[in-house]
């Protein structure tokens, strides 16, 4: 125990990069233990394990692909070896495959589901089970303020999968709530990453903020969530957005 | 491992878990159901771990349909390891 609260580590799913890094550093800083987790950027992983270290943190990368359904017992093996039972999930790792309803295929409908939903499923029942039986737990899931707040076109699919990850959010988080697990959302709206590069000035205009948010902003939501003091907040989605959707 | 985990054990340690699930020690029986206990489905979902945990039996939320006893789930888990 430390803090008051159990010893064991944190999985951030695609943080080799933008937001995910950002939540895995800003972890690390509240002394957890954090597995990088990262499907090609090994480069981009390594040095976010770098930066935590370097800081006196601790951190490993993992690379796993978590549309595999074999990635999430091959995460939670490895971490549950190197630092310990994974007591905070966040399902991050997220892609995109943009186009109007009319030319988005199967293959780019099912890969944005798998890996923005399914995959974000299979993590989240793999570390429950540790979770429930240790009473403590954390599971956070980067949603988007597209999909339940916001339509845009030219994202049916990733629109469902957001919106499917908020409702099996709440899901989960009134299925164990009474086990000291606490389960929510982040949406952020338009925040500066090499995923939103394109998408910028349009909608800029629209932001009640009148700048993009940053991934250090959507990060402290998640330390906030993660921490003890957030153990009543459960099955909430909370928007980050400069009032985009206010 | 199943040759040698007695019926006995098994039902020890369901009496173990269902204190700590919260159920009055003076209410555990092989009789009593969970319901009567305040035993209730994730309860019995953190149940199922446990066992799957210590005697390495996989029961499904389909095997569970209809385990309403102490006895019963213990004759759910030495059938499995039968």
């Amino acid at each position: 125990m430390s803090n008051g609260r159990p010893d064991g580590c944190a999985l951030v799913t695609g943080s080799s990069r933008g937001i995910g890094a950002a939540i895995a550093k800003a972890l690390a800083r509240e002394g957890w233990p954090v597995g990088v987790n990262y499907r090609t950027d090994a480069d981009g992983a390594e040095t976010v394990v770098k930066e935590i270290t370097d800081a006196g943190g601790r951190a490993v990368a993992v690379q796993a692909d978590v549309s595999d359904p074999e990635a999430a017992d091959t995460l939670f093996k490895r971490l549950e070896e190197e630092l310990g039972p994974v007591l905070v999930l966040v399902n991050n790792a997220g892609v995109r495959a943009d186009g109007l309803s009319p030319q988005i295929d199967d293959d780019d409908w099912a890969k944005v589901i798998d890996t923005n939903l399914s995959a974000a499923f299979r993590l989240t029942r793999r570390a429950l089970r540790p979770m429930i039986r240790g009473r403590f737990g954390r599971v956070v899931n980067i949603a988007s303020i597209v999909g339940a707040e916001r339509a845009n076109p030219g994202q049916a699919n990733y629109a469902a999968s957001k919106a499917g990850l908020v409702a099996m959010t709440k899901t989960v988080a009134s299925e164990v709530a009474r086990r000291g697990v606490t389960v929510n959302a982040v949406a952020p709206g338009l925040i500066e990453t090499d995923m939103t590069e394109d998408i910028g000035d349009g909608l800029l205009q629209l932001v009640p903020a009148k700048r993009p948010g940053t991934p250090e902003e959507v990060a402290a939501c998640v330390r906030f969530l993660v921490s003890q003091d957030a153990g009543y907040v459960t099955g909430v989605c909370l928007t980050v957005d400069g009032g985009l959707t206010a | 491992m199943s040759t040698t985990v007695t019926r006995e054990e098994i039902e020890q340690r369901v009496f173990k878990a269902l204190e700590e699930f919260g159920a009055e020690p003076d209410q555990i029986s092989p009789d009593a159901e969970f319901e009567s206990m305040d035993v209730d489905s994730l309860d019995l979902v953190e149940l199922a771990q446990i066992v799957e945990d210590e005697y390495g039996v996989q029961l499904k939320g389909e095997d569970m349909e209809g385990v309403k006893t102490v006895r019963q789930s213990v004759d759910l888990v030495m059938s499995k390891l039968g």
